[in-house]
């Protein structure tokens, strides 16, 4: 039986731009003259919607507006969305770090929030002791910490410096601590922000494992935000993709970050220019007429490329990852550039990539120095319109190249 | 209340933007009070960490100070210090006066100093501020230890002290200043996370409050029209009790320590309920 574990329903949070100062004061009097009269706020209604391009002189934002949705037990729920977009906000709000500005959030069971790893570590207490004090401040009773304190010890691998204070730490081996003691808290919801990013790859590894590890063995439910997709793909059985503080989609995890992916693309497709200062590169994305292929149909885009140095052999370099930041093709090639434009092509012909929304990321490198390196200048995806095999379409992005049917024979 | 009996649901918590004046929360304070104390034990250790005397240092500023005091005050001023014997007079002032005013120092920069920490993770924001508290209570004892070192001398060595039963209270006073130093910390922070102005007035407030407060000297020596003003301070009689018990000099009415009981406690609980409001929304506006 499914069980409701967190129920938000119309949430909103503002907040004021620019300096707490000159200004506010007035609007504080203003604010307490209209509650006093049983007026509505009279800032509520100059407040615009949160989107951090546009600068329309609004002196208050909404960075979360009317979110509701519901959590079920046992869900690891990923929330993507760009910067700015109200993750953090909303989770800050879930862990009471502040207050909702209306709506209401209900939770069963204890929140634990992992905003920060390594929350409260003072750098001249040992390691031990900010186990201890990490601990304690999630929450946890003492005699709780000791009892997993050797799990903690093992999952973190600092089990030598333990005595030692955490300023002689390195910051990976702080943020292992920090982690190992957030992963044995048990509470029974998790709120994980973009904390692994920190880590080295085999820790990254390590603590997604645990946290599905948690989720599955006993239950627990887990809030997961992260800018990284294939993250969110392994360890999210659901996903919400919050946009200028609004929920623009919520469900089952691919479909979430395919939609997602194809948003941001249909944006981006126009001329870009990549130039650098760096050695006078000017690099312009001069055509690319086909953000969205069939499987196997060619993809192809031109660049402009000029620099000031005079006629050089240059390497360059591109690289295609899939929706889950894997890397599914890399080429290069020698080219010779001059002060003049010069315009180049890259044409990708029988790829055999499976259908998903894909980014391309440049790099040039003269002499075995990179001179150029722009990851995500541009995404394409590759539709499933125009090959009947359904599997294909539910496991996007978790197959390599893709081989069509008459690769197996019967000898 | 209502929602829960027309839907049938059991949350175990509900977070929206409206919040109960009243309630005080201090259950959750005291599910925390592992935190509390790893709060203290990290004031303690790191202190003294690095350092060659480690908690001898706790000594070295009463003694100077009564040293300073002694010779400024008592020498060249020439203040009274109603015959009791001027080093233990001044040593038994800045004992309580320091522990009171470290404490509400501290504990009236609370959300300010404590801002990271309160924006990572959520606990309740009175741990914070009972463990400052409590933490310059253990020095408080240890200085209070150098104290009773230093009139167990006079006691043994000079007639003119006589302590009498009023030490038995001394826990009660100790708790009073504690509660003091609480509430109008709790206060002071509240009001100061928007608007900062308040936090220069405090190091001139707390200084001007010692010279209002008879740490220097008797309140037998203030002239009558003014003897109110020192009175309304609850401080005044609680310094004037503990010097009247330990040296037998200073006064002791207990309806006036009844009124001091009674302010402080209605300080307290004014500055939980402040502080508990502010606490909800404060990060915005740090």
């Amino acid at each position: 039986m499914s069980q409701t574990v967190i129920k938000i329903e119309s949430l909103s949070k503002q907040y004021r731009l620019g300096q707490v100062g000159t200004g506010t004061l007035s609007h504080d009097l203003n604010r307490w003259w209209a509650n006093i009269r049983g007026r509505e706020d009279p800032f509520k209604k100059v407040t615009t919607i949160n989107d951090r391009n546009i600068a329309d002189g609004g002196e208050y934002v909404w960075a979360l507006k009317d979110i509701n949705f519901e959590v079920e037990k046992g869900e690891i729920l990923g929330i993507i969305g760009k910067n700015g977009a109200g993750k953090s906000t909303l989770l800050k709000i879930l862990s009471k770090v502040t207050g909702p500005t209306t709506g209401t959030i209900k939770t069963k069971g204890r929140i634990a929030s992992l905003l920060e790893v390594g929350t409260g570590f003072h750098p001249e207490m040992t390691g031990r002791e900010n186990i201890y004090m990490n601990g304690t401040l999630n929450g946890m009773r003492r005699h709780e910490i000791k009892a997993k304190l050797d799990e903690i010890i093992d999952f973190a691998g600092v089990a030598k410096y333990l005595d030692t204070p955490t300023k002689r730490y390195s910051s990976g081996m702080t943020v292992r601590l920090g982690f190992a003691v957030a992963a044995f808290l048990e509470p029974e919801i998790l709120i994980v922000d973009e904390v692994l990013a920190v880590g080295d790859f085999e820790f990254q590894d390590k603590a997604i494992g645990r946290m599905s590890e948690i989720s599955g063995q006993s239950g627990r439910t887990i809030l997961f935000v992260s800018h990284n997709m294939g993250a969110i793909q392994r360890l999210c059985t659901k996903a919400i993709h919050l946009q200028n503080g609004e929920v623009s989609d919520i469900g089952e995890t691919s479909r979430v970050i395919g939609r997602y992916f194809s948003k941001d693309s249909k944006k981006n497709n126009v001329l870009r220019d990549l130039s650098t200062e760096f050695a006078g590169i000017i690099i312009k994305l001069f055509k690319f007429n086909q953000p969205k292929a069939g499987f196997n149909q060619p993809i192809k885009f031109e660049f402009i490329i000029s620099t000031n140095l005079q006629a050089n052999e240059i390497r360059i370099g591109v690289g295609i990852n899939n929706s889950l930041s894997n890397r599914v093709v890399t080429t290069s090639s020698t080219i010779t550039t001059s002060s003049h434009d010069e315009k180049f092509s890259i044409e990708l012909a029988n790829h055999y990539l499976p259908p998903d929304n894909y980014e391309v990321s440049l790099g040039l490198d003269l002499g075995g120095n990179t001179i150029f390196f722009s990851n995500n200048i541009l995404q394409f995806e590759i539709s499933a319109d125009e090959i009947l095999n359904p599997l294909l379409v539910e496991r996007s992005g978790r197959l390599g190249v893709f081989l069509p049917n008459k690769t197996i024979h019967n000898n | 209340m209502i929602d829960i009996l027309t839907k049938k649901e059991h949350w175990d918590d509900i977070i929206s933007s409206k919040h109960n004046l009243l309630s005080l929360n201090l259950q959750e304070v005291w599910r925390y009070r592992d935190l509390l104390l790893m709060f203290v034990k990290r004031d303690f250790v790191t202190f003294y960490k690095q350092t060659i005397l480690g908690p001898i240092w706790f000594f070295v500023q009463p003694i100077f100070t009564t040293i300073i005091y002694t010779f400024v005050f008592g020498n060249l001023a020439q203040i009274s210090t109603d015959e009791a014997p001027p080093i233990l007079f001044y040593l038994a002032g800045i004992t309580c006066w320091n522990y009171f005013a470290d404490s509400f120092n501290k504990t009236s920069t609370t959300f300010v100093s404590n801002q990271a920490i309160f924006g990572k993770v959520y606990f309740p924001r009175l741990i914070i501020p009972l463990s400052i508290v409590t933490s310059n209570l253990m020095k408080f004892g240890i200085q209070f230890g150098l104290f009773l070192g230093v009139w167990m001398y006079y006691l043994l060595t000079n007639s003119t002290i006589h302590p009498n039963i009023g030490i038995l209270i001394v826990p009660v006073l100790i708790l009073m200043m504690a509660c003091l130093s609480l509430g109008t910390g709790l206060i002071i922070t509240s009001l100061t996370t928007k608007y900062r102005d308040m936090t220069f007035l405090l190091q001139f407030a707390i200084q001007l409050l010692m010279y209002g407060t008879p740490v220097i000297y008797p309140l037998s020596t203030v002239p009558s029209e003014y003897k109110w003003l020192v009175l309304i301070n609850p401080m005044t009689s609680i310094i004037e009790t503990f010097k009247h018990a330990f040296i037998g000099k200073g006064t002791f009415e207990l309806n006036q320590l009844g009124i001091s009981f009674l302010l402080i406690t209605i300080i307290l609980f004014l500055g939980i309920i402040i502080f508990n409001r502010t606490e909800k929304n404060f990060m915005d506006t740090v």
